[in-house]
């Protein structure tokens, strides 16, 4: 059984997620610094998101008319918010900030609340393109859902329990990732799907002229776009104990390896990003419903059948 | 006493969200003062031990609620939702059945006959939940999920716009669907 963490620990939570959101973005910086020749040094690549973060802190904020301030401004904390709320109940080898019995499914609810802060943010500047930018989110967000959640279901069935620390637990021997293949190659999909990130950015597609984020600067749009970052690390994160065994592994201890497993998985994420295009929506929407839920339905079955029979 | 202190932070927070419904002049602000006091059920079940139910209450509820808005914004009078109004259908009326429904079932709380508790609580109330439903339960869950879908299917059959005769032909039997969109999956 795992320990309970010290208090202390969940004032460390949101920094040390920022610090991984800030590494994360200046990774994907240099990846795509790389791309262009001629494009800017590694150095400069890597310190881009810091600087434009910095940028965004001392910008002036923008106002629109007949605004809904109060909505806005509740969806945009909201976003690094869940995701804060989210990683919570992830374990860093053995410890977690919280192991509630039913992790699984807060972790689920608080990506959600994310879910719904999209189109709140949207909603607030009183703009036509952010509100679309919202909507998207929205009417996407169910084909990224149903398979997210099936894949996350998987696990638990596959542990019979939905307690995190029993999930590591079940995974002594054997990963997950190895007898469930499918629902991990689900939830990988899913996790930029429900950051709204890479392939799946229209909610902030250029398209729209930047969909929900399109009326904000300053401190507005640095929660926006941090909290969409943060959002994906906390996904890529909660990857690790579902079905990458959370800490097991030889030689170094539980928290290093969860925080290898965590970097490899969103190296993974950033990488496969840079060599897609963003995705047309419709032709994603159409595989989620046809392809992933049966897909994961089948997984989840034959992981119902193992477990009866174990 | 802090759950005390929590209850009645919560119960608080349900009624003034409840309240605040009919106070604003918004669909959007309506709508997530709603989300506000279903989060806050959500939080008192947490609060009476139900971890499972109390948690699904706040994933269901704002998976809901999201959807809501954009179907509110959608048939409402002001269709973009973007400029104030207020819910002129019958808002008194409303609010009278409301508050006497709340008064209600408040007095029956307070008035009712408890019965004293029989038994301990299970120490593990969601495995508890799910044998209940799965057992004794099972042909009502049956069939309450057999009429849901059906509903479900009803539904996207008379709302949907093209079905497959459309794009597969009259005999179902044209090798390429025939889409307004091309694209996905089969092409």
């Amino acid at each position: 059984m795992p320990e309970a963490a010290p208090l202390w620990a969940a004032l460390v939570l949101p920094v040390a997620l920022c610090l991984a959101a800030v590494a994360a973005a200046a990774f994907d910086a240099v990846l795509g610094g790389d791309a262009r020749r001629g494009g800017p040094g590694v150095l400069a690549a890597a310190t881009a998101p810091v600087r434009e973060g910095l940028r965004l802190l001392a910008q002036q904020r923008r106002t629109t008319p007949s605004a809904d301030v109060a909505l806005g401004r509740i969806g945009l904390g909201l976003v690094p918010v869940a995701a804060v709320l989210a990683a919570a109940v992830v374990p860093w080898g053995g410890v977690s900030v919280a192991d509630p019995v039913v992790g699984i499914v807060w972790f689920n609810a608080m990506e959600v609340l994310a879910w719904a802060a999209v189109w709140l943010a949207g909603w607030g500047p009183n703009s036509a393109l952010s509100l679309i930018g919202g909507y998207r989110f929205l009417a996407q967000g169910l084909a990224y859902e149903l398979p997210h959640m099936l894949a996350l279901t998987i696990a638990g069935l596959g542990a019979e329990s939905l307690r995190v620390s029993e999930v590591v637990g079940a995974q002594q021997g054997l990963w997950f990732v190895v007898w469930m293949p499918a629902a991990f190659a689900v939830y990988l999909l899913s996790a930029p799907a429900m950051s709204f990130w890479g392939p799946f950015g229209h909610p902030l597609g250029r398209d729209v002229a930047g969909g929900a984020a399109a009326e904000y600067s300053g401190v507005d749009r640095l929660l926006l776009l941090g909290g969409r970052w943060l959002l994906l690390v906390a996904t890529a994160a909660f990857s690790v104990p579902l079905f990458l065994g959370g800490g097991q592994g030889p030689l170094l201890p539980g928290w290093a390896w969860t925080l290898l497993k965590t970097a490899a998985v969103l190296a993974a994420l950033i990488v496969v990003r840079r060599m897609l295009p963003v995705l047309r929506m419709e032709r994603y929407m159409e595989f989620a419903w046809m392809v992933l839920v049966p897909l994961a339905l089948l997984q989840a079955l034959f992981v119902a059948i193992v477990v009866l029979n174990r | 006493m802090p759950e005390n202190t929590v209850f009645w932070v919560l119960a608080a927070l349900a009624v003034g969200g409840g309240v605040m419904v009919f106070r604003f002049d918004s669909m959007a602000r309506a709508t997530y003062a709603l989300l506000l006091s279903l989060l806050c059920v959500g939080g008192m079940v947490i609060l009476l031990g139900l971890d499972y139910l109390g948690v699904v209450i706040v994933l269901m509820m704002t998976i809901e609620m999201a959807i809501m808005a954009v179907f509110m914004v959608m048939y409402m009078m002001n269709p973009a939702g973007l400029m104030p109004m207020s819910m002129q259908h019958n808002k008194k009326g409303a609010a009278v059945v409301c508050t006497g429904v709340f008064l209600l079932m408040a007095s029956g709380i307070v008035l009712a006959p408890w019965p004293p508790r029989a038994g301990t609580a299970d120490d593990d109330p969601t495995k508890a939940l799910g044998e209940s439903l799965m057992g004794p339960q099972m042909l009502t869950m049956m069939t309450l999920g057999f009429a849901l879908f059906a509903t479900i299917v009803a539904t996207v059959l008379l709302a949907t716009h093209r079905g497959r005769y459309d794009r597969l032909g009259d005999d179902l039997r044209a090798r390429r669907a025939d889409d307004p969109v091309p694209g996905g999956v089969g092409r």
